[in-house]
């Protein structure tokens, strides 16, 4: 995939941004030029591969995986249904709620709107990596305290933006918490705790806690 | 049977504690119904149809049952589709793309019916019918009357008649409908995202013909309904019978657009309104003629005179049918429909008779609980800063507005919980209720923990399995109120049992046992203590269990809620943003303040959203809703957060009444009369979006409203 952006300047990731649709409008335009199994050359000199099973590996937690997956296949699809990576949620599928939201490379992606192929190599960050043994991290254990959440589906995902947004602003003001889980939709209206939690995770990791 | 302890000598209940399975949910280790992944499991797939109305004439599905990795198919569902979206024919494959991809081979000719999905087209005689074997499309009619309206009237000084409308919002749970099914020989276990394990049992027996004791339904985690799922539903029949007929476990979770077009949504409603009042400001008559629809089902009435007391009053609503997916219950069903109309003319009523309207209401409202709510809430709120509307100057103006609420709650007089104390120590709860978000495990823990001494985390609570002592479904705001009594009678004579153990082997007679911090001891001997383990032990191999029942004296029906509300009108845009919100809400004994509040600031979301933002849109060409996803059907997100102020007013000597419904009603008028105050003209139709804002606005300019 490496290849592929480099040569087109684009990554699917970045096309279906552009697009504002789901994967199945994408995927359309891939097989349209992938006839075969393996890589080959696309029409504007690009490396295809697909549409049979592609190999990839990702790095989940610390853990490496090696696994086969169609080229429709989305990374969330790969994590909940090959790899047991349950706890990221899938909700609408689509990009619009944040439910799937994890951390690849540093940066927080929607995983339900990228094809697994795309994150070929990549460390990604799951709900399920961020406590040590039986310690939570710090924004988990806030969420607990503050009872920001009710049924928790929408949790990881508001979680695992919230440990980018402490990651990139260790001292957001409230302001700024709002945007940093603006991506992410709740039902059940967990928001004004979820500010607290973040507010004082904040706090306790600046602590060293 | 003792009553609760007061609410200073009690541990937990009453005070904040966290979730018991809040550890499990942050670290993504709940496993919820979409989560369930079986050996040899296959994902179904349902396949909806795109017309409003339309018979099936044919199916032909040997494309898809030709395709690799289809492994039954599912045709005979039904003869004729009544909206877009309804279930034509129904796939089991390996893998969810080869389903989805089979879906789409399944041939089918549709003879294409005459449709409606407008309510106001469909109530017209002649309008295209839903159903062919009914006259028209008009559904239950609900009237009810009181006094003598017309006298009601001649006494007024004051008339005031308007038109309130309210589109149709989706109830939008995280996770979707969906179940996984699998058949061990005879026995059906199904893992469903539902709101009540034994009403998906005792249903699912009935439809498909199967004993009840051989069915098993699970609901361990489950990602919100807001009363749209109550089951079974033809998604869970139709994964029984593809699970049947492939010899193997299937999943069938509904993607986004199908839960919005197919299990549920909250009815639309349009109530004309007639109201007189005396100079003084009391109420003489009301009179509402309404409709609304709740597509193929039911259950647009609205519970009208609402709060507030009028002598006489006369109401007549009709239900409508569309060619739309059916109406389901949505938190405190009928009542935010009731509490905007109702709220929106009081504050029209009360410019008219130039009243403040915290006083037109304290006037003529009631409820006892609700007077001192209201002024509770104006005090925290700063009431009496209000100014005439339309009187802020500049681009953005701001307004306050007030509402109120009620709700009925109680308990569920069958319901049954199963308490056990083991010999090595361990405390366990089953009851067949389920957590469908609002924090009920914990509330099952705490209970057995206050009553028993022990610590929260002592005890094991089981619940979200039909093989539990049945429970009622998590509805009407019942399930405090049915629980809570259950599980403390038992624990009360699981209790008396261990005591009379103690007793025995102390050798004195029971009352002179004292279980307190986990330590037995006996009055007046300070020799003879023994801690938890050491009085578990002498069970000797034996646990205690003691079923049983609810129980009257513990719980009771009827809350009293209000809300005030700020917001901010950007004039020049119509941008609404709520600024803050006060509520007092009463709801009895608050077992768990944490997550009590919790509910509170939940169900205020709900109700911005419903006033603001959500709108099920039809496309009237086609018949096809055009919103179905998350992008367009809007629902309050992080940015459109106000602060928030909740009290819990406490009335604690009532017992357990239920908290989820209440407080989802009363801001909903609130911040419609907020908006109204902010800009100088009501809105009478919601959502309240910038487009009509500043349509009202110019109304108001050139003189028109």
């Amino acid at each position: 995939m490496k290849d592929f952006k480099q040569k087109s300047g684009i990554s699917r990731r970045n096309f279906i941004k552009g697009f504002g649709g789901g994967i199945v409008g994408t995927a359309a335009v891939t097989s349209s030029f992938a006839k075969g199994e393996g890589k080959q050359v696309g029409p504007h000199g690009s490396m295809v591969r697909g549409p049979g099973k592609v190999k990839i590996s990702l790095q989940i937690n610390g853990n490496n995986h090696s696994l086969e997956v169609e080229p429709r296949t989305s990374l969330l699809d790969a994590m909940r249904d090959q790899l047991g990576y349950t706890g990221t949620k899938r909700v609408c599928n689509r990009g619009e709620c944040g439910a799937c939201t994890v951390i690849m490379n540093g940066k927080t992606v929607l995983s339900c709107s990228m094809f697994a192929m795309d994150a070929d190599g990549a460390k990604i960050e799951t709900i399920e990596g961020l406590a040590k043994g039986d310690e939570l991290h710090p924004i988990q254990s806030a969420f607990v305290k503050h009872d920001a959440l009710q049924c928790g589906f929408c949790t990881p995902g508001f979680i695992m933006s919230s440990v980018a947004l402490l990651r990139k602003n260790p001292a957001p003001n409230l302001d700024e918490i709002k945007q940093g889980v603006s991506g992410n939709l709740c039902r059940c209206g967990t928001y004004p705790n979820i500010f607290a939690a973040v507010d004082d995770a904040a706090k306790t990791i600046k602590r060293g806690g | 049977m003792a009553g609760w302890k007061k609410l200073d000598e009690m541990t937990y209940l009453g005070k904040p504690h966290t979730r018991v399975d809040g550890v499990e949910k942050v670290s993504g280790k709940a496993k919820y119904t979409y989560d369930i992944k079986l050996p040899g499991m296959l994902y179904g797939r349902i396949l909806r149809s795109p017309h409003p109305h339309a018979q099936i004439i044919k199916i032909d599905a040997s494309k898809a049952k030709a395709l690799p990795g289809v492994k039954a198919v599912l045709t005979d569902i039904k003869g004729e589709v009544l909206f877009a979206g309804d279930d034509v024919a129904a796939v089991a494959a390996v893998s969810e793309a080869i389903a989805e991809e089979a879906i789409k081979l399944i041939e089918v000719e549709y003879k294409v019916l005459p449709f409606t999905v407008n309510e106001d087209e469909a109530r017209k005689p002649g309008a295209p019918r839903v159903f062919s074997t009914r006259e028209n499309n008009l559904g239950r009619k609900r009237d009810k009357s009181e006094g003598d309206i017309e006298k009601g009237f001649q006494e007024a000084d004051v008339v005031l008649e308007r038109t309130y409308r309210m589109v149709v919002q989706v109830h939008t749970p995280l996770e979707t409908h969906g179940c996984v099914a699998k058949w061990e020989g005879d026995e059906l276990y199904l893992w469903d995202s539902t709101q009540g394990v034994h009403g998906v049992r005792s249903g699912t027996a009935k439809a498909l013909d199967i004993p009840e004791n051989k069915i098993h339904v699970i609901t361990h985690n489950m990602g919100g309904g807001f009363g749209s799922k109550f089951g079974p539903k033809s998604y869970n029949l139709i994964a029984i019978k593809l699970a049947q007929k492939a010899n193997a476990p299937v999943k069938l979770m509904l993607d986004r657009e199908e839960e919005m077009l197919a299990v549920g949504n909250r009815p639309s409603s349009i109530q004309k309104i007639k109201i007189g009042a005396k100079k003084d400001g009391t109420l003489t008559a009301f009179q509402m003629e309404s409709y609304g629809t709740g597509g193929i089902g039911g259950g647009a009435g609205v519970p009208q005179p609402y709060i507030y007391h009028f002598p006489n009053f006369k109401v007549n609503h009709v239900d409508v049918h569309i060619n739309a997916g059916p109406g389901a219950p949505m938190r405190a069903p009928g009542h935010p429909q009731a509490n905007f109309a109702m709220e929106s003319i009081m504050d029209e009523l009360a410019e008219k008779l130039d009243m403040d309207p915290l006083e037109l209401r304290l006037k003529n409202d009631p409820n006892q609980t609700r007077q001192k709510e209201f002024r509770i809430g104006a005090e925290k709120f700063g009431w009496k800063k209000r100014k005439p509307g339309g009187s802020g100057k500049g681009i953005k103006v701001r307004g306050v507005g007030v509402g109120a609420g009620r709700w009925g709650g109680g308990g569920n007089k069958k319901t049954q919980a199963l308490v056990s104390i083991y010999p090595d120590g361990a405390v366990e709860v089953k009851i067949g209720t389920q957590d469908i978000g609002v924090g009920t495990k914990t509330i099952v823990a705490e209970i057995v923990a206050e009553e028993l001494g022990i610590g929260v985390n002592d005890v094991t609570p089981l619940i979200g399995e039909s093989d539990y002592p049945w429970a009622p479904n998590s509805g009407g705001s019942t399930t405090a109120a049915s629980i809570s009594p259950t599980i403390k009678r038992a624990t009360d004579k699981a209790k008396e049992k261990l005591l009379g153990v103690v007793a025995e082997h102390f050798g004195v007679t029971p009352e002179h046992v004292v279980l307190k911090e986990k330590q037995f001891s006996v009055t007046n001997n300070a020799k003879k203590k023994l801690n938890w383990k050491q009085a578990c032990a002498l069970l000797e191999g034996q646990p205690i269990s003691v079923l049983d029942n609810w129980g009257e004296g513990l719980s009771s029906r009827g809350t009293a809620g209000c809300q005030f509300a700020e917001v901010e009108v950007d004039t020049e845009t119509g941008k609404v943003d709520v600024l803050r919100m006060v509520a007092v809400q009463d709801c009895g004994l608050v077992l768990n303040m944490l997550t009590a509040k919790n509910q509170v600031n939940g169900a205020i979301i709900g109700e911005i959203g419903y006033v603001l933002y959500e709108n099920r849109l039809f496309d009237p060409e086609v018949g096809v809703m055009v919103d179905a996803n998350l992008e367009n059907y809007k629902i309050p997100g992080a940015l459109e957060m106000p602060d928030f102020d909740v009290t819990m007013y406490d009335e604690s000597e009532r017992g357990v009444i239920g908290l989820g419904e209440p407080p989802a009603i009363p801001g909903v008028g609130a911040i419609a009369n907020a908006i109204a105050n902010a800009i100088g003209v009501h809105i009478r139709e919601m959502p309240i979006t910038p487009d009509k804002v500043l349509m009202a606005i110019q109304s108001r300019k050139e003189g028109k409203a």
